[in-house]
Formats: structure tokens, C-alpha cells, sequence
């Protein structure tokens, strides 16, 4: 696997004519956690011929109770249906009080939200009988409570429940812009042996505060400066399963493409690197 | 602010939703960030799960009708596919939509249409199997509805034909008359079909779905219309893959 793409229904015959190298697809689960149909036949399909990677979006790892027992079974059910390469899902909360809220919330990284969270990923883990890798989110606020800092808590997780990371760099761009923090230090600080999966996609200024406030708009092309990250990154910690994450203003499938191997180049190379004897 | 996490969560919620809510999270412009995603996910999820309703009503009325029923009933499902299951009823007590009578049975459809795309998949009763049963096989056989097959009936609009017109995006014609219809959603294997279906027909399969056998179900739909037609209907439910076999313990007949 090398660098892959969200799959969106629009290129479903281009996915599965696509004859690239190391290719592969992510696709959001709760958008296949039916009985029945043609989404599942149509992912089966996909399943077939590329390898697959099952992204959560509503898992609500971090909310303060516990998870829903029947999306975790929904999900399980997935799991084995189209044994995924990759499985992952977000250090977020999106469930409260039998509401569902379609966003990835942020919360004080406390001791308390620690021991919750190690203990919705052993649940799940446990009930898809395999590891997950937990996503980095954006970040837009200041939030008052925290005991730890994302990357410490992120290494907690780790190892209280040895699951894997998924680490988006384009997220750590957007949340070093709204919060002030500076990404290569992040991003150098990262556990790079924890990483399992790369996410990049663009970004946009937001309409109303223009430049101090950047939105995760996955509806534009990767950043150069985020590109630069990635680069970085890669150099440092080897290569790692890319995807281009594209959710809006979906270009056609070639343009994807296009990101993709720029992605598939830095790789090769920073292979290269490092199979040459030193 | 509550230091714990379920008081954390529990105004952040309460905050999404209620535009006048203030802390010291709100106050922060940022905030808007997440009250626009999260409303705009929920719009965006119900004009894409009722389509016929959106396309009679148009966009900007849409957006503000679903806005509207977001506040009142978020999702309760982390699939956003599933979204709307109560939108029918709202539409049906929502003042502005007072005279569009036809609007909350038109959602009513487009609800049936996401249940029949998403249900299981079974395999649908094939004509050669039931013509080689007997008689009485053939009378005490107890056939179910598909897992995708969905029927509502409406006493006096003319629902499925203003609905069967805009799923496929064209106007009603005048010829549409102005009286109670009945609809059949299935789904035997991938798309979604449809076609009318009389107060018979439905008598037919609500008694099939309770686990009736052909001869009850016949019987049902004879007390709504003494000139029901079985084999006509049996055809037509055959063709539609409407119905799937009895469970193998029921498929010998006594």
C-alpha cells in the first residue's frame, strides 16, 4: 500500500479500472454499515481487485459513555465482510445523550477523558478482533482542562491499548494555524513508529475570519506548505500508507490521481533512501 | 463550564444546537465552525434523503424547512443515510407546509426508498417453484415480503404518482387524479423499483407479513375488494420481487 484515495461514488468505475501500483481505497464505514444492497456489493467489488481501509467517523471513542453496542457489532460485521488492510477512526467525540452529531468534537484531555477512551479502544479492538489506528483531529478552539498534550496522550493511548496512529498532517497544519502552535515541531515529535496511515487533504480560510481561522474543508487541493510537512515527515519516519482525502469540489479521478502519485514519489524516494546501505 | 467530561459534552451539545447559548467556548468565533459543519451535515444528509420533497418545494425552502427539523430532532444514528426517519411527521405539523398536503406522504416515500435501498438482501420467490406446488400446498404456502419491499397506501392524494414523478425529476401532468393511491417500493437485487398499488394489494402483504399463509392473504385482500384479482396481483408481486420463500422449517406444508 502505498498512497491511496477516499473512494467517492462518482469515480466507483475508475476505481475499480485503476491499475496503479500499491493503490488503494478508504472509504467513511457508516456509509456501508447496511443489511444489505448494492453499497455493499459495490465495495465488495472494489474489495476484489485493491486493498481497502474502513474509516470511522462516529465511533465516538472519546464521548463520556459507553459505545454503542449495536454500531460497533454493524461495524464488526463490516470488518469481516471485506477484511480491510487499514481500520481507523478519530481521538473525537460525536455521540451524546442519544444524539449524533455529524462532527469530530474536540474535550479537555484529562486523566479522566484518558482512562474513557483507553477503555472505548480495548471495546472496540476487542469486538473487531483487531487493532484500530486513532486519528489526530483539526482543532478550531481554545479549551480550558488539559493534562496532557495531544502527542502525550496520543503515546498513552498507544501503550495502555497498543493501537496504532493515524496521523494527518494536513490537521496538524490547520490546528497550529487556529491554535498557535508550530506543525514541524508536532510533527518531529510525533511517534513515528506508532503510524500506521498518512492523511493529506486541503484546506481553506475561513469565509467570515479569513486567514486566522483555517477549516478542514477536505474541498481543495493539498497545500504546498502541507506537501512541505509531508515531506518532512516521511524523511524522518519512513514510508507509510498516503491517502488524498478529497470530500468537496471533487475533481475528476485522474486529478486525484495526480495528488496520489505526487504522494507515491516522495515515497519511492524516501524508500530508496532508505534501502541504500549507509 | 462543568470540569467533567460528561459536563463538558453535555453543554457542548446543548450549545450546537441553541444559537443563543453562551460560555466561554462560544464566545470564541471559532465556535461557528462547529455549529456550521454540524448543521450543514444534517441539511446536506436530508436533501440528499428526500430528493422528490426538495425537488417540489425547491432548495432555499428545503434548506430551511430541514434546518428547522434539525433543531428539533438531530440525528440519533452516526449514519447520516439513516437520517430523516421522523421528517415525514415533521413536514406534517410544520405551519408553513399547511396547504402542501401531498409533502409529508411525498417524505413518507423517500423514507421507504433509503429502507428499501439499505435492507437485506434475499432471494425472491421465482414463479416455476410456486407453480410446482399442489393446490393445497400452494394454499397453506406462507410467502413474506422481501426484506426491501416497503407498501404504504394513502386514503385521498395522489401520492405515488406526484412522488414517482419527481424521484425521477419531472412534473406531476394534469391528468393526475385527484384521489387516494397506494405505492410498492422493492429492491431485488440492486436498484429500487416501484408501482402502484390498490387497498388489495396492500391488504395482501400486510397479511403476508404477519405470517399468514396465501389462502388468509387472498382472503384479506377479498374483504377489501371482491374483485381482487390473485393472479394478476401474484404476477405482478412475482415480477416486482416483492416477496421472498417461507423460512425452510414453514416450506413444507402440513
Amino acid at each position: 500500500m502505498l498512497s491511496g484515495l477516499g473512494l467517492k461514488p462518482e469515480h466507483h468505475e475508475a476505481a475499480l479500472a485503476c491499475a496503479t501500483e500499491g493503490m488503494w481505497f478508504e472509504v467513511h464505514a457508516e456509509n456501508y454499515l447496511v443489511a444489505g444492497g448494492p453499497r455493499l456489493r459495490g465495495l465488495e467489488a472494489i474489495r476484489a481487485v485493491h486493498p481497502l481501509s474502513l474509516h470511522g467517523v462516529s465511533l465516538s471513542l472519546a464521548g463520556d459513555a459507553p459505545l454503542d453496542t449495536a454500531h460497533l457489532k454493524r461495524l464488526s460485521a463490516l470488518v469481516r465482510r471485506v477484511e480491510p488492510g487499514l481500520v481507523s477512526e478519530h481521538l473525537a467525540w460525536s455521540a451524546w445523550c442519544g444524539i449524533n452529531v455529524p462532527d469530530l468534537l474536540p474535550f479537555p484531555r484529562s486523566n479522566e477523558a484518558l482512562r474513557r477512551i483507553v477503555s472505548n479502544i480495548d471495546q472496540t479492538q476487542s469486538a473487531l478482533g483487531r487493532r484500530v489506528a486513532i486519528e489526530n483531529p483539526s482543532h478550531y478552539l481554545r479549551i480550558d482542562g488539559h493534562a496532557w498534550d495531544e502527542i502525550g496522550f496520543l503515546k498513552e493511548l498507544v501503550r495502555r491499548t497498543g493501537c496504532g496512529l493515524l496521523l494527518d498532517v494536513n490537521n496538524v497544519y490547520v490546528s497550529s494555524r487556529n491554535l498557535g502552535f508550530d506543525a514541524a515541531t508536532y510533527l518531529d515529535a510525533f511517534p513515528g513508529e506508532s503510524v500506521v496511515e498518512i492523511h493529506l487533504a486541503g484546506h481553506t480560510a475561513d469565509p467570515a475570519l479569513g486567514e486566522s481561522l483555517l477549516i478542514d474543508s477536505h474541498d481543495a487541493p493539498i497545500a504546498p506548505v502541507v506537501w512541505g510537512l509531508y515531506r518532512r515527515l516521511v524523511e524522518r519516519i519512513g514510508v507509510r500508507p498516503t491517502l488524498i482525502e478529497r470530500d468537496g469540489n471533487v475533481p475528476a479521478f485522474d486529478e486525484l490521481l495526480g495528488e496520489c502519485q505526487l504522494a507515491t514519489t516522495e515515497l519511492r524516494r524516501v524508500g530508496e533512501l532508505s534501502a541504500q546501505p549507509s | 463550564m462543568s470540569a467533567s467530561l460528561a459536563g463538558f459534552q453535555s453543554d457542548f451539545v446543548k450549545s450546537l444546537f441553541d444559537r443563543d447559548a453562551k460560555s466561554e467556548l462560544t464566545i470564541q468565533p471559532a465556535f461557528a465552525v462547529y455549529r456550521n459543519t454540524v448543521m450543514s451535515a444534517c441539511v446536506d444528509a436530508l436533501q440528499a434523503n428526500f430528493p422528490s420533497v426538495a425537488r417540489l418545494v425547491g432548495v432555499d425552502w428545503f434548506r430551511a424547512a430541514a434546518a428547522t427539523h434539525v433543531r428539533v430532532q438531530p440525528p440519533r444514528d452516526g449514519r447520516l443515510l439513516m437520517y430523516g426517519e421522523t421528517f415525514a411527521d415533521f413536514l406534517a405539523g410544520f405551519a408553513p407546509a399547511r396547504d402542501l398536503r401531498y409533502l409529508p406522504g411525498v417524505a413518507r416515500l423517500d423514507r421507504l426508498w433509503i429502507e428499501a435501498h439499505t435492507a437485506a438482501d434475499a432471494i425472491v420467490v421465482d414463479s416455476g417453484w410456486l407453480a410446482s406446488l399442489s393446490p393445497e400446498q400452494l394454499g397453506a404456502v406462507r410467502l413474506r415480503p422481501h426484506p426491501a419491499a416497503r407498501w404504504c397506501l394513502f386514503d385521498d392524494l395522489p401520492i405515488y404518482s406526484i412522488w414517482g414523478a419527481n424521484r425521477v425529476g419531472i412534473d406531476t401532468t394534469e391528468e393526475t387524479v385527484w384521489q387516494g393511491e397506494g405505492a410498492l417500493l422493492t429492491r431485488p437485487f440492486d436498484a429500487v423499483g416501484w408501482q402502484a398499488l390498490d387497498p388489495s394489494g396492500g391488504a395482501f402483504l400486510d397479511a403476508c407479513a404477519e405470517g399468514r399463509s396465501l389462502a388468509e392473504a387472498a382472503g384479506a385482500a377479498l374483504n377489501v375488494h371482491p374483485d381482487f384479482d390473485i393472479a394478476d396481483l401474484l404476477s405482478r408481486l412475482l415480477c416486482a420481487g416483492a416477496l421472498t420463500r417461507p423460512t425452510p422449517n414453514e416450506e413444507s406444508p402440513a
